[in-house]
């Protein structure tokens, strides 16, 4: 087993940084517009305003974004699971599930905001209506690639359905849906930003948007590098979870 | 005792059905180790999942000691060719998983500790089976299956996968194990060494569909230095004759 987080990692995630920011300064310096402002300034801007005006938003975006995610796995595993292990139940839930895929969920956006209002509830709804598909497909297909003989030790033991739930369905398939996870949360934090633009005064799409009709691109930039941050941190913790969990691979 | 009557399992293919095994009948007694000989594709393996509970799907009757199979009422110890670990848990919790599944953890005590000594698997208790070698793997899948004390053992050529000299010490030391607890066996296996060494009756199965040809007993079972024997010679030949012309 590899540890975490080795020195080799810190410096290969490091070295991207610096690539990164380097580019940014040189775009800066050539462009000389206010909407390109250096990434230092944009470092200190950052630290200086945090704590009063950005950390409010930071909570609300965090706490929308695993509320999302937690409704979606709740719901969309269990269906997986479901279609994975019962052919009939996958038969007939497949096809809605290729047909309402491909829906722009964007689109429903108005409906739903006439059925829940403004509020806290249109935005879950969508972050869930858009990331819950990957996951119970993900689900679905991580029960269906357990082989076959997996199951038979169990069979001749006489285990029960829930017990072959616990010892073979649920660690088989944990890994992939840890990665359908990270796939959501990347997917739930562009969706986040969008539907903060409307009905709330907090969240990180909020402040955002409103620095930008501001004309305030330091605001602007900062949000957009804490957002970044926000990620970063999430992306990690689950690839530590995936490490202690499925130690096993 | 095991009482197979006139058992036919086919399998559905597209357009047809395939005769697996057909009217296959045999009588296993208690304590004794069984085992099958026969061509590949002879059903062998359709056999024990019909004595394993997996495959429900036949006509004809199984029993043991009178009563039909059932996996949630008899201990079946299953060891397969692909050694059917669980890679997500230990060498610990895949050799106690069959008492587990029975609900049957405190008849455990010190005799697993006893088995793991006896296999050797002592020190390897807290890695994954892909840290393992393949011997060591089924040494694991043996230990379960002894573990959960079974009324019948099933073996479907478990060390076929092995390498000659791990396959050799794998036989010598399932061999040692089973001689104390004497638990009755069906060992599968294709090659007619192995069916001399570990058998004290052997089956021997038609190619497909699978029928009994002649159950024998083994003159050479138990015997020391069974390889360097004329008996087992002569043994070896009655086998090879019989089963190339079924």
């Amino acid at each position: 087993m590899s540890k975490v987080f080795s020195t080799e990692k810190w410096r290969g995630a490091l070295l991207g940084f610096v690539i990164l920011i380097i580019t940014w300064y040189m775009v800066s310096l050539v462009v000389k517009l206010p909407i390109i402002p250096s990434p230092w300034v944009v470092f200190i801007h950052v630290v200086q305003i945090f704590r009063a005006k950005i950390a409010i938003h930071v909570f609300f975006s965090l706490a929308r974004i695993m509320e999302g995610i937690a409704i979606a796995l709740l719901i969309g595993v269990p269906v997986g699971f479901l279609m994975g292990y019962f052919e009939k139940v996958d038969k007939v839930l497949s096809p809605v599930l290729y047909f309402s895929y491909p829906v722009p969920k964007i689109a429903l956006l108005p409906i739903i905001m006439v059925l829940f209002g403004l509020g806290e509830a249109s935005k879950l709804i969508m972050i869930v209506l858009i990331i819950i598909f990957q996951i119970i497909i993900t689900s679905r297909d991580a029960v269906k690639d357990i082989p076959e003989e997996t199951f038979r030790s169990l069979q001749s033991l006489g285990a029960s359905k829930l017990q072959t739930f616990t010892e073979i369905i649920l660690p088989a398939s944990l890994s992939e849906i840890l990665t359908a996870t990270r796939l959501a949360l990347g997917t739930a934090i562009s969706i986040l930003f969008f539907t903060e633009t409307f009905g709330t005064e907090y969240g990180m799409g909020y402040f955002i948007m409103d620095s930008w009709m501001r004309v305030n691109y330091l605001d602007m930039y900062a949000g957009i590098i804490v957002l970044s941050f926000i990620g970063f941190f999430l992306f990690i913790t689950i690839d530590i979870a995936e490490r202690k969990i499925c130690s096993w691979r | 005792m095991i009482s197979i009557r006139d058992l036919s399992v086919s399998y559905h293919r597209k357009n047809e059905d395939a005769l697996a095994i057909d009217q296959l009948s045999i009588d296993i007694d208690a304590g004794d180790i069984y085992t099958f000989i026969g061509p590949s594709g002879c059903g062998k393996s359709t056999l024990l999942y019909v004595l394993s509970g997996i495959l429900k799907d036949y006509t004809g009757s199984v029993s043991i000691d009178g009563r039909p199979i059932d996996p949630k009422a008899q201990r079946i110890g299953l060891i397969l060719q692909n050694y059917g670990l669980l890679p997500w848990k230990t060498v610990c919790e895949n050799a106690v998983l069959g008492i587990k599944i029975k609900n049957d953890r405190q008849s455990l005590g010190d005799y697993g500790a006893y088995i793991f000594k006896q296999l050797g698997i002592e020190g390897l208790l807290d890695r994954y089976p892909k840290e393992l070698s393949g011997g060591q793997q089924q040494r694991v899948a043996i230990a379960r299956a002894f573990i959960l004390k079974p009324d019948l053992l099933l073996m479907d050529e478990p060390f076929s996968a092995l390498d000659a000299i791990t396959r050799e010490e794998m036989q010598e030391l399932f061999f040692d194990i089973w001689k104390q607890h004497r638990v009755t066996t069906i060992f599968i296996t294709h090659s007619v060494d192995e069916a001399l060494y570990l058998g004290n009756k052997i089956a021997i199965l038609s190619s497909a569909p699978g029928r009994v040809l002649e159950v024998l007993e083994n003159p050479c079972f138990q015997m020391d230095n069974l390889r360097s024997r004329d008996e087992y010679y002569a043994m070896s030949k009655k086998l090879r004759q019989i089963v190339s012309k079924g």
